[in-house]
């Protein structure tokens, strides 16, 4: 499964980290190393780091269709990922 | 009233995206999202499927990751005819269609722009085809790159201190390999954070390890008789060994395609309005094609309506999606693309996070944290006003600044914060290089001239 993280959103909390440890990883004090390319087995836990993730930066292949809690309406998936947009 | 031909559009239309990576993905899934039901071509001239840069010079150098295992997440089954391995070599804007490399044309209702830029090659053709010279852009550039480290070279020297070569010095170290650096400014970083950001740049080099020379320029490389690269020669005259070198010298936009089509697209990129809306020549916004990514440039009212290019991962998908929103709005619903820029970086170990236009501030200001241990928040200013601000180990922060930023609140601020240290208590010169000099890496490019110059431009989008 594919996934990418928004680094300029991620505050690095490291809750993905703790929930995904084979996918997320901590590099230094606040940086972020993940692995774009997860094995399918890691989709339970990368889905629950996704939801998990204070600042929703974690975006995964067809988390929609694997029943993503967070329904991405059209607008609020287009504003999701934007910086500097309404949500900040 | 409703908009009948954007009804049809939106119902049977006809878009075509040109430029099959970040922004393009992003736009076209933004499209389908908003409803589009036409026919969608997504045309790139790489042979992959959209894929991630950023690991490019992080993950992968560190045997971390696959250079082919970047593919980009897909949140929704976009369902585009995919024209991949084929670049657009022309536009006619009068017929609508894009002229593709296999000699087919694709006709378009509505066209985005989004074909992004590529590495500065070594000027020196010959010497850089020599086995062991490398860029890196592409995902075959990280692979071979990676191949190369992971062989063990002796030494690998980096030409430019950007923020790709810097990551890719701290790749080096992280494997244990011996490297050189030279940057022809004087520091790593100076070009996008100036000299007093650089000058901390440049101690995290050498703490770890990197032997950098800066104000220094690589004027030759050398191979051995089977084509191999094995030394550099330096502008002071000395010789270095070497196995692997990596060309890290800044990027070219993706633009000469469109060349002799009568947009307003050159060297600097595309020029838009802040719709994404692409100009054409007579300085005239055309309707129905938008520009998005690495190869935009378009004005920003927070930064005096200067044109902004910005290489950062976050305005690519910023900008693609506003430019989607308004190829399917009516014009009253159209939104402006007004994002703070913000970039990161991840080097030697430490998180590097910036908003906003440092390089546009005149002075620094280090508010938070300590220069000394490296993990500070410093603020920009400019013209009285905060500009930008970057962090080291410290983007919690960053969010406070950039609302700063929007609010073109005032420099030095006026506020006293929990942590600030004695070096922190008032502003200096942030010791940015003369603009005319080039500078490597992402960044940000200002282009054009602001209205509160009162120069006399070629070219201003005003009085619309
Ligand atoms: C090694 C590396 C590290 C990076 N690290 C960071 C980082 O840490 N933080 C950050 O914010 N940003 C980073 N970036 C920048 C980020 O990757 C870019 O901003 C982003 O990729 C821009 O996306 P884009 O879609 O606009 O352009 P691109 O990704 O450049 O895509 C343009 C696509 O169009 C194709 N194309 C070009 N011409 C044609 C044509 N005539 N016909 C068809 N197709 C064409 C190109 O081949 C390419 O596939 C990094 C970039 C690199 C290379
Ligand atoms: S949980 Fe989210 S914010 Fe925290 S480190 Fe992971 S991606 Fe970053």
């Amino acid at each position: 499964m594919r996934l990418v993280v928004d680094l300029n959103r991620c505050q690095g909390y490291a809750q993905c980290a703790f929930l995904a440890p084979d996918v997320f990883a901590m590099h230094g004090d606040e940086g972020l190393l993940y692995d774009p390319e997860a094995e399918e087995a890691q989709r339970e836990r990368v889905a629950q780091a996704a939801a998990a993730c204070p600042v929703q930066a974690i975006l995964v292949d067809d988390l929609d269709r694997a029943g993503d809690h967070s329904a991405r309406t059209p607008a609020a998936a287009a504003s999701g990922t934007a910086r500097g947009s309404s949500d900040g | 009233m409703v908009d009948t031909a954007l009804d049809q559009l939106r119902r049977s239309g006809r878009i075509v995206v040109v430029g099959a990576s970040l922004a393009g993905l992003r736009a076209a899934e933004v499209m389908r999202q908003k409803g589009f039901a036409g026919s969608l071509t997504l045309v790139g001239d790489e042979r992959h499927e959209p894929y991630d840069r950023p690991p490019l010079s992080k993950q992968v150098l560190l045997g971390k990751a696959d250079a082919d295992h970047t593919l980009l997440p897909r949140r929704l089954d976009i369902d585009a005819e995919w024209r991949l391995g084929v670049a657009a070599t022309g536009l006619d804007m009068a017929a609508r269609t894009v002229k593709l490399a296999d000699g087919e044309e694709v006709p378009y209702d509505r066209l985005l722009i989004a074909t992004g830029v590529r590495a500065r090659p070594w000027p020196n053709e010959a010497e850089g085809e020599l086995d062991g010279v490398f860029t890196l852009r592409t995902r075959e550039d990280g692979a071979g790159l990676a191949r190369a480290l992971a062989a063990g070279p002796r030494r690998v020297l980096v030409i430019g201190a950007g923020f790709t070569g810097s990551e890719i010095a701290s790749a080096c170290r992280e494997r244990g390999l011996d490297v050189t650096v030279a940057e022809r400014g004087d520091g790593p970083l100076v070009g996008a954070l100036g000299g007093v950001i650089g000058a901390v740049a440049a101690e995290l080099h050498r703490e770890n390890g990197v032997d950098l020379r800066t104000g220094i320029m690589v004027t030759g490389l050398e191979g051995d008789s089977t084509g191999r690269v094995r030394a550099a020669h330096l502008s002071d005259g000395t010789t270095l060994e070497c196995d692997v070198v990596v060309v890290s010298l800044g990027a070219q936009r993706n633009t000469e395609w469109l060349t002799g089509s009568g947009l307003g697209a050159g060297p600097r990129g595309i020029a838009c309005d802040a719709g994404c809306r692409a100009f054409d020549l007579r300085g005239i916004v055309t309707d129905d094609i938008y520009v998005a990514g690495d190869v935009a440039r378009s004005p920003h009212a927070l930064f005096g309506y200067q044109f902004l290019s910005l290489e950062h991962w976050g305005n690519a998908v910023a900008q693609a999606e506003t430019a989607a929103h308004n190829m399917l709005s009516e014009s009253t619903d159209r939104r402006p693309h007004l994002w703070v820029p913000a970039f990161w970086s991840s080097q030697f170990g430490v998180n590097i996070k910036s908003v906003g236009v440092p390089s546009m501030g005149s002075e620094i200001m280090f508010t938070q944290g300590s220069r000394a241990e490296r993990r500070f928040t410093a603020v920009y200013g400019y013209q009285g006003r905060v500009i930008g601000a970057v962090t080291f180990d410290n983007g919690r922060w960053l969010q406070f600044y950039e609302k700063q930023i929007e609010a073109c609140a005032p420099f030095p601020p006026p506020f006293t914060t929990v942590d600030r240290r004695p070096d922190g208590q008032r502003p200096i010169p942030a010791d940015f290089p003369d603009p005319s000099v080039p500078t490597h890496g992402p960044t940000i490019t200002l282009s054009g001239y602001s209205p509160a110059d009162r120069r006399i431009a070629t070219f201003t989008p005003a009085g619309h």
